[in-house]
């Protein structure tokens, strides 16, 4: 691809202790782009994510985004910068209703002195809310129940309708498809060719390996804290992916 | 959302709003769900009017005017305190030196309104002791919140080691005795009636009630409280300061308390050592028994004071009912058991 990349990490080293969890990771990502994230567990792909969400920081490497050389401190300079983040517990607050969850940090404000002094237009904010789902085909969640009332299903689908609701330039996506039913995955699926539509970017890990292969472009696979390969989605099979990610050579089932 | 976004997701909103009375799976809010958010308010309605009517019926001074007004004088104390509490718990953290502020900002303001009455008079004495009163909950406050945050201290230990000093220095400072030479001012204006029940130290709770619960439940201060309890991660992961917030919870908690200190400074007209003692006891109590957990997340402002009420009911009906006082701490104790135990079981039949 001619353009210039939206995401380039180089050389991002991170340890833990004596753990060495990644160990200098080059990747690029370009505008529109879905990316897979693949590789076993310990592999380094959580700790990868939460360094470009600014939920952990690098020991070493650099992060260029959007044409800079950036430095997050928390994530909340990685929101700033066009970035939503799926992670794998979903990141909810179990208490908090969906429009609380979906407008977590973005509180809109009542209008008038009583915004100004902090108090927020919640009826404005479910309103959006609930239209914000819509639009993306989630529409049978309860908007006044508490999030932890919901299946864990709609919970998967209030988190990256969040996600796909605020990201401006990239998602990360940390295994969206876990404990989802079929039907539940093909939205996530649809959902995920709908946003690379819109030209943001994404970066989606899984375990599941055809769903990886049936929505990227490419795959990046990451063994011990590095990439152990970086092709086109079209010139892999579902075989070599595993054998990268498990580094055997013959391959099981 | 990008501005273009938004103004699509008001486009949006604005056709929800028109079609979601035909759709069905959007539920709306309806009777049941009213009485289901608000049972345990309701509850606690109900336990408060049993009493009074069991009070009432044992004794006939009970429903006077002098005793409601005492009453609720006795439970502007604990009121205060459960509006800090209130906010700490909902983080899932826990504040125990509430009641150690209030003893020492009591002291430390009696002691500097003493010292500067001479030279300030009776009103500017009494403004730098309110000052000095507010900056030791600060202060300490402050200190907890850094001891959580910077330090990683749980809460509990933190707040037990200020308990430990600001007790301490009570003690140190006072020698166990009374403060005097407090200027009448303070004491006019704590002790003032007016239509018939109404104090200053009740007016003062009733208005940081208000609005401790309005900024509760309807300000994103509030919400980024209730979202620090449920799941710390997540809030981070959403952007919300988490560090500076809970700095601040245990902040304004100091401050709270210290007010409270204040009251009690102003109603009994000299600064007693012995304030606050237990108090952070009576505090938790009455946010525990309002609903709130433990574990972070759950709990309302008018729980919580609800709660600050049936505790000062009891205590003051076992003082009618010629209990001896000491007892007074043990029942709060098996009222914390009780209701978190309540809480253990509905939880459990819940899930």
């Amino acid at each position: 691809m001619a353009t210039e990349p939206l995401l380039r990490l180089s050389a991002i080293a991170k340890r833990y202790g004596a753990v060495t969890a990644l160990d200098g990771v080059d990747l690029v990502i370009y505008p529109g782009e879905v990316v897979g994230l693949v590789g076993d567990n310990g592999a380094g792909k959580s700790t990868l994510v939460k360094i470009v969400a600014g939920t952990l920081q690098q020991d070493r490497g650099e992060i260029y985004f959007d044409g800079a050389d950036r430095y997050w401190a928390s994530p909340h300079d990685a929101l700033e910068a066009g970035i939503e983040t799926l992670y794998q517990d979903g990141g909810l607050a179990p208490h908090l209703t969906i429009s609380g969850n979906l407008f977590l940090g973005r509180e809109i404000y009542k209008e008038g002195l009583l915004g100004r002094l902090g108090l927020v237009d919640n009826h404005a904010m479910r309103t959006k809310a609930m239209a914000e789902l819509g639009r993306i085909g989630i529409t049978n969640v309860s908007h006044d129940v508490a999030v932890a009332t919901l299946s864990g299903g709609q919970r998967q689908a209030v988190a990256i309708g969040r996600a796909v609701a605020w990201a401006r330039k990239l998602i990360l996506l940390d295994e969206p498809t876990n404990h989802l039913g079929v039907k539940e995955v093909d939205e996530v699926l649809s959902l995920i060719r709908q946003v690379k539509g819109s030209g943001v970017s994404v970066i989606f890990i899984s375990h599941t390996l055809p769903h990886v292969m049936e929505v990227t472009d490419r795959v990046v696979s990451l063994r011990l804290g590095r990439v152990v390969r970086d092709s086109p989605t079209r010139d892999l099979t579902l075989d070599e992916v595993v054998k990268d990610i498990t580094g055997v050579v013959s391959v099981r089932k | 959302m990008s501005r273009q976004q938004a103004t699509q997701a008001q486009q949006a909103g604005a056709d929800a709003v028109e079609t979601s009375n035909e759709g069905p799976e959007i539920k709306r809010r309806t009777g049941r769900v009213w009485t289901r958010t608000y049972r345990q308010e309701l509850l606690l309605l109900g336990i408060i009017l049993l009493l009074v009517v069991v009070f009432g019926l044992l004794n006939s001074n009970f429903l006077s005017a002098a005793n409601l007004s005492n009453t609720a004088q006795d439970a502007t104390e604990t009121a205060m305190l459960a509006i800090a509490e209130t906010y700490v718990i909902i983080t899932a953290g826990i504040d125990l030196s509430v009641g150690a502020v209030l003893g020492l900002s009591g002291v430390v303001s009696a002691m500097v309104m003493g010292a500067l009455t001479a030279s300030l008079g009776g009103i500017g004495a009494f403004a730098a002791g309110c000052a000095a009163a507010l900056a030791v909950g600060v202060l300490v406050g402050l200190a907890n919140g850094l001891m959580i945050v910077r330090v990683r201290i749980t809460p509990f230990i933190a707040t037990l080691a200020t308990l430990g000093i600001a007790t301490g220095m009570t003690m140190v400072l006072t020698n166990g005795v009374d403060v005097q030479g407090v200027p009448q001012v303070a004491a006019t204006l704590g002790n003032s009636v007016f239509a018939a029940v109404f104090t200053l130290p009740i007016v003062v709770t009733i208005l940081a009630a208000v609005i401790g619960g309005i900024y509760l439940h309807k300000s994103r201060f509030g919400r980024w409280t209730y979202a620090l309890g449920s799941n710390a991660a997540a809030a981070r992961g959403a952007g919300i300061p988490t560090q500076k917030h809970l700095i601040s919870i245990y902040l304004l908690s100091g401050m709270i308390s210290s007010i409270a200190g204040l009251l009690d400074l102003m109603r009994l007209g000299t600064g007693s050592p012995l304030e606050g003692v237990n108090s952070e006891l009576n505090a938790i109590a009455a946010v525990v028994i309002g609903g709130a957990s433990l574990f972070g997340g759950v709990g309302t402002m008018v729980g919580s004071m609800l709660g600050a009420i049936i505790l000062s009911m009891v205590l003051g009906g076992l003082i009618i009912g010629g209990v001896q006082p000491n007892w007074q701490t043990v029942v709060t104790g098996l009222l914390i058991a009780g209701a978190v135990a309540f809480q253990q079981v509905g939880r459990k039949a819940s899930v």
